[in-house]
């Protein structure tokens, strides 16, 4: 279990609800984060779980409630805001710049700590050359934690899917986030990858003290990893609470696990 | 206010024709998903053929209808060359490759018939009628009813015929349109072949005012706007927002003008447009889009 | 994971120093053509070369890097050769070298107002804002005579002609020098710029703006950046072009063709590279002239100047066209000056997700 030093949450969703042309994508939706947990979102498709972290991270403005985050209270959040705050995000469908290397993709996500003006850029002054030589040190660090280092020149869209993937979590985490939210970071990995990028994911809550928000469908890897479970279904909240009391919740059972549920307790 | 009214009228009148150029993007907006900037040159192309046909002593009847085989070849051209290879790129990519098509079909038309300016006489007279106090051009009020027609045939063709549901079947889901079976090769060569009429029109109309010469391509010029401020997937938005700039351009050369030297109307309909996508960037009768990530 | 790569290894040292010798020769080259060339060369097709180059690099930033599609490259120019001429004319203290300046940051300041849309709409939505640009400032400055000076024929040229602090630069020679200098200088710059972050948050709204929002790159700061350095530069080579090129000016000098013009190089050049811009540039200004050698000499015949006009507008659509489809890495790619590894890029990754 998460440590509790601090009794306030990392992130609370109060009563927000979203629609997109009259059509509800998540209704009244509450539940908190606690600080250095992996909290798991799960539900089928179209269950509003991708447009739940698009809220967060200030991409969907939100009908009505808010959000909690660190203590602040937000009515929306704004990009920038988010990722100057602190929030993280990996995405479902890969969202790197194609165009850029790996390592310039991860430099990219170093943004919010940039600090050389346009014109020290321009003419290399040491503010600038500071900071690109700090920017491409750590870059190469979280390359290094995700075993990319070999690849850190090639261009990303050329890289295979797999690698992708490890490439953005790689960018969010340069940045050095205070909450990570990822949306299906294992999907379409083969069995021996999903065991090393779960492993990364463990490692980075544990020894980074990082609070994660992970959209997952492979069941299996989230009661493994995850501390606290929320289900979703059609916009609402199933279930929440951990992961063994999820297993055994007859309403999750019958709405979503099912089959698989049988699975696991094989 | 006889003043005012005439200018809004006459504004009107030249802003259906604005409409009528914007329509034919429409068209290929829906259909492609390409913002095709050679619709000006399609249409000065349409128009230049005409008139080197009639001035060859083809009879009117003749010349329509060769113009028109020549229109369907082009759109063919357009869509084994140019589209079916661009497939799937971005729209900012097809913008641009449009941007070559119209240098393409400008050069090879008017390298092959000539550049000078041609007389077209339509067999319209250019009579003034007085409506009590205020004067109206007839050659505006016909030109408006051939585009008001036109816009009903359109309607007709994309509600009633076979041809007309797939494309709008096309428009809205592509994927699906294809996994039912509808040839997308086919339906766009339809309307390229469609946009390439609704040019002939336009360029008959406005060649018959101006002569027919390059400037009739530039015509994109103000169809850019009333697009942006009517949607570009809505042919009533079209409609509306030609009679917009028509209307705006019109009352601003008059009423502003003056106290700015006059010849606002170059740039009036850009700010108009400007200041629509501050307000409503997807246009009057566009559709929002939602961001997916 | 079997591609291994190949920029990672350390490169032969006989390759570097190969390298260096190619590149003392290019510079000794560049710096010692004016007296190889001749006049005709460097007055009607070098200097031109150049100040397109500039030109196309400024609209690359914007468009190649930024993703921000431009038609009103011209109207940025317009503005930077009319800032030199007033600022020339009213402030005579202020030496040229100095005006240029203060004149790409006057065609700056323009560019970004024109860039303020480009936070709200996006891709190909955008023409609006830099057409707008283009027309407005044709109208502006033939409109009102305080811009030209009330000069009789509306156009715009420098009394005092070309000086470097002092030092007269009103010959062929001296002409080439000065765009020579500021060609590489602004070169330097951008060159530095594009691998800095600045460079980087442009490219990553080019291939995928949402995600860059999230991950923390100012979106809109970046981009009224761009504008505000492409339309900087576009403002130093619209002042060259009117005083170091044609030697006198007008608001034609800068329309909407022009603007095609540095949108052809950039494409042809190949977008998001800085040599693209150079290479597209070389192209624009070889064709015409290739072109009327063969009519010439070829075909042994006078062909009409507007015929070989409509040819050669002819021909620009389909090269765009071709490299469009085959090629949209533009010639920067085809001659093989590209990273070696990685495949191609996809042009504009950013506006595909709008369908």
């Amino acid at each position: 279990m998460p440590m509790r030093e601090d009794p306030l949450p990392a992130l609370e969703v109060r009563n927000v609800s979203l629609s997109f042309k009259g059509v509800k994508a998540i209704s009244d939706l509450t539940f908190q984060v606690e600080r250095q947990e992996i909290c798991a979102l799960i539900g089928p498709n179209g269950a509003g779980k991708s447009s739940l972290l698009n809220i967060l991270n200030g991409v969907y403005v939100p009908d009505s409630g808010e959000i909690v985050f660190e203590g602040e209270h937000f009515r929306r959040m704004h990009p920038l805001e988010a990722a100057r705050r602190g929030i993280g995000r990996g995405f479902q469908n890969n969202a790197l710049f194609s165009g850029m290397s790996v390592l310039d993709n991860v430099i990219a996500g170093l943004s919010r700590h940039s600090r050389a003006t346009l014109v020290e850029e321009a003419f290399r002054l040491p503010r600038a050359r500071g900071e690109e030589r700090r920017f491409r040190e750590r870059a190469h660090e979280v390359l290094r934690l995700f075993d990319l280092e070999r690849h850190a020149a090639t261009l990303v869209g050329t890289l295979p899917y797999g690698v992708q993937k490890k490439v953005e979590i790689a960018r969010a985490i340069a940045a050095e986030p205070r909450l990570l939210l990822l949306d299906e970071p294992l999907a379409g990995m083969n069995a021996a990858e999903k065991q090393e990028i779960a492993a990364v994911i463990a490692r980075l809550n544990t020894e980074l003290k990082l609070t994660i928000v992970l959209i997952e469908h492979d069941i299996g890897i989230v009661l493994k990893l995850a501390h606290h479970v929320v289900v979703l279904d059609y916009g609402r909240k199933l279930a929440d609470g951990p992961p063994e009391a999820i297993r055994d919740d007859p309403d999750v059972i019958a709405a979503y696990l099912g089959s698989e549920h049988a699975e696991i307790a094989a | 206010m006889s003043m005012f009214v005439e200018t809004l009228i006459g504004g009107l009148l030249a802003g259906t024709m604005y409409s009528l150029v914007a329509i034919g993007f429409v068209l290929i907006y829906k259909a492609s998903g390409v913002f095709n900037y050679a619709q000006g040159s399609l249409l000065l192309f349409a128009a230049l053929t005409f008139v080197t046909l009639t001035d060859q002593g083809v009879p009117a009847f003749g010349a329509v209808a060769l113009t028109i085989a020549l229109l369907v070849a082009t759109a063919i051209a357009i869509e084994k060359l140019l589209l079916r290879p661009l497939t799937n790129r971005s729209p900012m990519t097809l913008f641009m490759a449009t941007l070559g098509l119209s240098y393409v079909v400008e050069g090879a038309a008017q390298g092959i018939m000539g550049s000078q300016v041609r007389a077209l006489n339509l067999g319209i007279d250019d009579l003034p009628i007085f409506l009590g106090d205020i004067m109206i051009s007839q050659f505006d009020l016909i030109a408006a009813g051939v585009a008001l027609a036109l816009v009903v045939v359109l309607s007709l063709l994309f509600n009633r015929t076979r041809i007309g549901i797939q494309l709008r079947g096309v428009a809205d889901d592509t994927r699906a349109a294809l996994s039912l079976g509808i040839d997308i090769n086919r339906i766009w060569q339809i309307v390229w072949t469609v946009a390439g009429l609704v040019g002939l029109v336009a360029g008959l109309l406005w060649g018959a005012r101006q002569g027919v010469q390059f400037s009739l391509s530039l015509v994109v010029l103000k169809a850019l706007p009333v697009l942006i401020i009517g949607g570009f997937t809505s042919i009533a938005g079209a409609i509306v927002g030609g009679l917009i700039v028509g209307a705006g351009e019109s009352l601003a050369e008059t009423y502003v003008g003056p106290f700015l030297g006059g010849g606002i109307t170059s740039w009036f309909a850009y700010a108009l447009a400007l200041v629509f996508l501050f307000i409503r960037p997807a246009g009057l009768f566009g559709e929002r889009q939602i961001e997916r990530v | 994971m079997s591609e291994i790569d190949v920029r990672a290894a350390a490169e032969p040292l006989d390759s570097i120093g190969l390298k260096a010798v190619a590149g003392a020769a290019a510079a000794a080259l560049v710096l010692a053509a004016p007296f190889l060339a001749s006049e005709y060369w460097i007055n009607a097709i070098i200097v031109p070369f150049l100040i397109l180059s500039l030109a196309g690099l400024g609209l690359n930033l914007l468009t190649g890097y930024a993703g921000q599609i431009s038609l009103g490259a011209g109207a940025f120019m317009m503005v930077g050769a009319y800032a030199t001429f007033s600022l020339q004319l009213r402030v005579p203290d202020l030496p040229l070298p100095l005006a240029l300046v203060v004149a790409g940051i006057v065609a700056g300041a323009v560019g970004l107002a024109f860039g303020i849309p480009s936070t709200r709409i996006k891709g190909f939505y955008l023409i609006v804002s830099t057409l707008a640009a283009q027309f407005f400032f044709e109208w502006l400055f033939l409109k009102f005579p305080w811009f030209y000076n009330g000069n009789s024929s509306a156009t715009i040229s420098l009394s005092r002609g070309l000086s470097f602090f002092g030092l007269d630069l009103n010959h062929p020679h001296g002409r080439y020098y000065l765009t020579l200098g500021i060609v590489t200088l602004l070169t330097l710059l951008s060159f530095n710029l594009v691998r800095s972050q600045t460079g980087r948050n442009w490219m990553a709204i080019r291939d995928m703006d949402t995600a860059a929002a999230v991950i923390g790159v100012p979106i809109v700061r970046a981009k009224l950046q761009a504008f505000a350095v492409s339309s900087f530069i576009l403002g130093i080579a619209g002042a060259l072009w009117a005083f170091a090129y044609l030697g006198s000016a007008s608001v034609q000098s800068f329309g909407l063709t022009r603007s095609y013009q540095i949108l052809f190089i950039i494409i042809i050049g190949g977008l998001g590279t800085i040599r693209g811009a150079y290479l597209g540039a070389a192209f624009v200004s070889l064709l015409p002239l290739a072109l009327d050698w063969l009519f010439q000499y070829v075909f042994s015949g006078r062909v009409d100047a507007g015929l070989l006009q409509n040819i050669q507008k002819a021909i620009f659509g389909i090269l765009i066209v071709w490299f469009l489809i085959k090629e949209p890495e533009g010639l920067s790619r085809l001659l093989g000056l590209r990273r070696a590894n990685g495949g191609r890029r996809s042009l504009f990754p950013s506006s595909l997700k709008e369908n």
